[in-house]
């Protein structure tokens, strides 16, 4: 697989804050690649400076073998952008958003008139095409982005965030389109604080303080994880968080809904682990060692910055 | 370049759907004038004289009929004396008061000066100026009745507003301020809402150039702008009757060229702005007041401290004044408004320059 999208040594600051440090990633063409990691992790900045929106000052990074730095008019017609902000215009209707933005990228009447057809079939927003933006549901907006930001028939497409308070049902279905355009050949870099949704892509990078953590395919990426996990049933997990962190040199404990998620640097023995249930000051159901999830390796990649294994 | 157009119809779009930009547009100028028009009126009349008549002769009896026939006094007579004046100022029940004194009868029959006094609140100086005026041209024309030649004579000729009707003083400037005011508010609003709304982060994301933007979302204002010159120069010129003794085509081209120089102003304030509120704060302060206080409009220039002389040189509105004035009340021709046009028209074109410049395709 070719390279689409390559960034080397890629590094912002705001004033004093060190937005993102040293990023360097490559992505592969036809590739649905996910970015996550928590607010201000530097991933909006990454995307901006990749569509031309904010200079870039350090390092390097090409699209399509176009260089972002010089050839600024060549990627901006190649490449559909949707920022984490829904930002169409509320006061025209679905159809006028969309026709403005065919127009914006120069897209000839008869592309259009293709075109069109598409992009309503695969949003269903059809029937509701003379419906001001701002009459939208939640969903349905974001459906409606993603239409104006593909009405050019780009060849990269960037999103931010593009599920962020928009309901569940809504999210599958939007995904489905994205998985559907991946199938197409559009190389997709997403950035989504949702774990269900980094499982959808062809590869995720985890990314914490401007630099990436972890980069792997999703259901490969808790290899990453450092420690052993054990799983805790117990009616009152709250109240054993503070006997876990001190009674036992354990790496960490996370609260999973009813449940507690606690890591230790190496396996326990069968002994070691009943007497850690029996001395809990609390009834512990259950105590079994788990397979970490994408949520605990990331976690404990944060918690530890520890660099990304090659 | 051919992205323009689009834009521009989405413009159009956004103003028909927006129902309070359309009535910043259409009513304000009108409400504005009217409110102008007939509140501030810079004629006064009904002016209460108290007469103070220690002669009672026919003599002062003629000067006081004299003061009762004009439109500007009404004419009360008070028995009070001298030192109760104070109280009828204190009291609104007179605005100027006339002192006949005893011997008025018999001096005014002698070729000696004779003296009268007139006492004028002068709390409010503009109107005490008027007051004395309007005396001073009853009692010339008393004098001139009665047959006494002054050594000199000064005739004083009023030339382009000879009845110095406030309208014809107001119109010109409100034209200009309104001009500066909706194009400015209107420019500055409509980028600095794409900024807020984020739409701007998409727009820029597309191959769009910086001036297809600009222009783009000049052109409708200029137009807009444009109509509300009009409108309100029909309602200067139909309802209170303001004359265009020049030319109506030169006064509108003179208009194109004003409000190209507003919109660069709001297109400056647009890149310094990022949302709306702020956008349009600064609009009306920068807008407004210089067009108000330092155009000439009511102040004259010439009686400005010196400083702010040299800031009325980079106030629009200032050379859109005397153009209008110019027009409108004295016929000017292209040839004797040239120069503030081509400053106007340089103003403009330094403006878009730097905005052009300051506006970014990068956020």
């Amino acid at each position: 697989m070719s390279e689409i999208i390559t960034i080397q040594n890629f590094g912002k600051s705001y004033g004093k804050i060190r937005a993102v440090e040293g990023l360097t990633l490559a992505i592969n063409s036809g590739e649905l690649f996910g970015l996550i990691g928590p607010d201000g992790a530097g991933k909006t900045t990454t995307m901006r400076t990749l569509c031309t929106l904010l200079p870039l000052e350090e390092g390097q990074m090409q699209l399509a073998g176009f260089e972002v730095r010089r050839d600024v008019a060549a990627i901006r017609s190649i490449l559909g952008y949707m920022p984490q902000r829904f930002s169409l215009y509320p006061d025209l209707s679905v159809e006028q958003n969309l026709l403005f933005f065919a127009d914006l990228f120069g897209v000839s009447a008869a592309e259009k008139k293709k075109r069109l057809p598409q992009l309503y079939h695969f949003s269903k927003l059809e029937p509701f095409k003379n419906r001001l933006a701002k009459q939208l549901s939640g969903g349905m907006k974001q459906k409606l982005a993603l239409s104006c930001t593909l009405i050019h028939t780009p060849k990269i497409l960037i999103l931010d965030e593009p599920t962020t308070g928009v309901d569940p049902v809504s999210r599958r279905e939007f995904w489905q389109i994205l998985q559907q355009l991946r199938d197409d050949g559009v190389t997709i870099l997403v950035s989504t604080p949702y774990m269900d949704e980094a499982l959808l892509c062809n590869r995720v990078a985890f990314m914490h303080k401007g630099k990436v953590l972890a980069l792997d395919d999703p259901r490969l990426i808790t290899k990453h994880f450092p420690h052993t996990l054990y799983e805790v049933a117990t009616p009152a997990p709250q109240l054993l968080v503070p006997y876990f962190k001190t009674a036992h040199a354990c790496e960490s404990v996370q609260i999973f809904g009813d449940r507690l998620h606690v890591s230790f640097a190496a396996p326990l023995a069968d002994a070691m682990l009943k007497s850690v249930v029996q001395s809990a000051p609390q009834p512990v159901i259950e105590m079994r060692q788990i397979a970490p999830g994408i949520e605990d390796t990331f976690m404990a990649l944060m918690k530890n910055r520890i660099s990304p294994q090659p | 370049m051919n992205r323009i157009i689009p834009i521009i119809r989405k413009e159009f779009i956004h103003i028909r759907r927006d129902f309070r930009t359309l009535i910043i547009i259409f009513i304000m100028p009108v409400a504005q004038l009217l409110m102008f028009g007939y509140a501030i009126n810079m004629e006064i009349q009904n002016i209460t004289l108290a007469v103070i008549d220690h002669s009672e002769s026919p003599a002062s009896r003629d000067l006081i009929r004299a003061f009762a026939g004009s439109k500007f006094f009404t004419v009360r007579h008070f028995d009070g004396g001298e030192s109760r004046v104070g109280a009828l100022f204190q009291n609104r029940q007179a605005r100027i008061v006339l002192i006949i004194p005893q011997d008025f009868a018999a001096t005014i029959a002698r070729p000696v000066a004779t003296k009268v006094q007139a006492l004028i609140d002068a709390s409010d100086s503009n109107a005490a100026q008027a007051i004395r005026n309007y005396a001073d041209a009853i009692l010339q024309t008393y004098n001139a009745g009665r047959g006494l030649a002054a050594p000199f004579e000064v005739q004083t000729t009023i030339q382009y507003n000879p009845t110095f009707k406030s309208t014809y003083f107001f119109v010109p400037g409100l034209v200009a301020l309104i001009l500066i005011m909706i194009s400015a508010l209107l420019t500055s609003v409509a980028i600095a809402r794409e900024k807020e709304t984020g739409t701007m982060e998409q727009i820029l994301v597309s191959p769009v150039r910086a001036r297809e933007i600009i222009i783009g979302k000049v052109v409708p204002y200029i137009l807009l702008a444009f109509m509300d010159g009009v409108i309100v120069l029909l309602v200067a010129h139909f309802w209170f009757k303001v004359p265009i003794i020049g030319s109506v085509a030169l006064i509108l081209g003179a208009a194109l060229v004003y409000v190209f120089v507003a919109l660069a102003l709001g297109l400056f304030i647009s890149t310094l702005a990022h949302t709306q509120q702020v956008a349009m704060m600064a609009a009306l302060i920068i807008s407004m007041l210089p067009s108000i206080m330092l155009s000439g409009f009511f102040f004259p220039v010439a009686s400005m401290p010196k400083v702010l002389q040299w800031i009325t040189y980079v106030v629009p509105a200032k050379y859109f004044l005397l153009i209008v004035r110019g027009i409108m009340l004295k016929g000017n021709t292209l040839a004797q408004i040239g120069t503030p046009l081509l400053v106007l028209l340089g103003m403009g074109i330094i403006l878009t320059i730097i905005s052009t410049k300051k506006f970014k395709t990068t956020l």
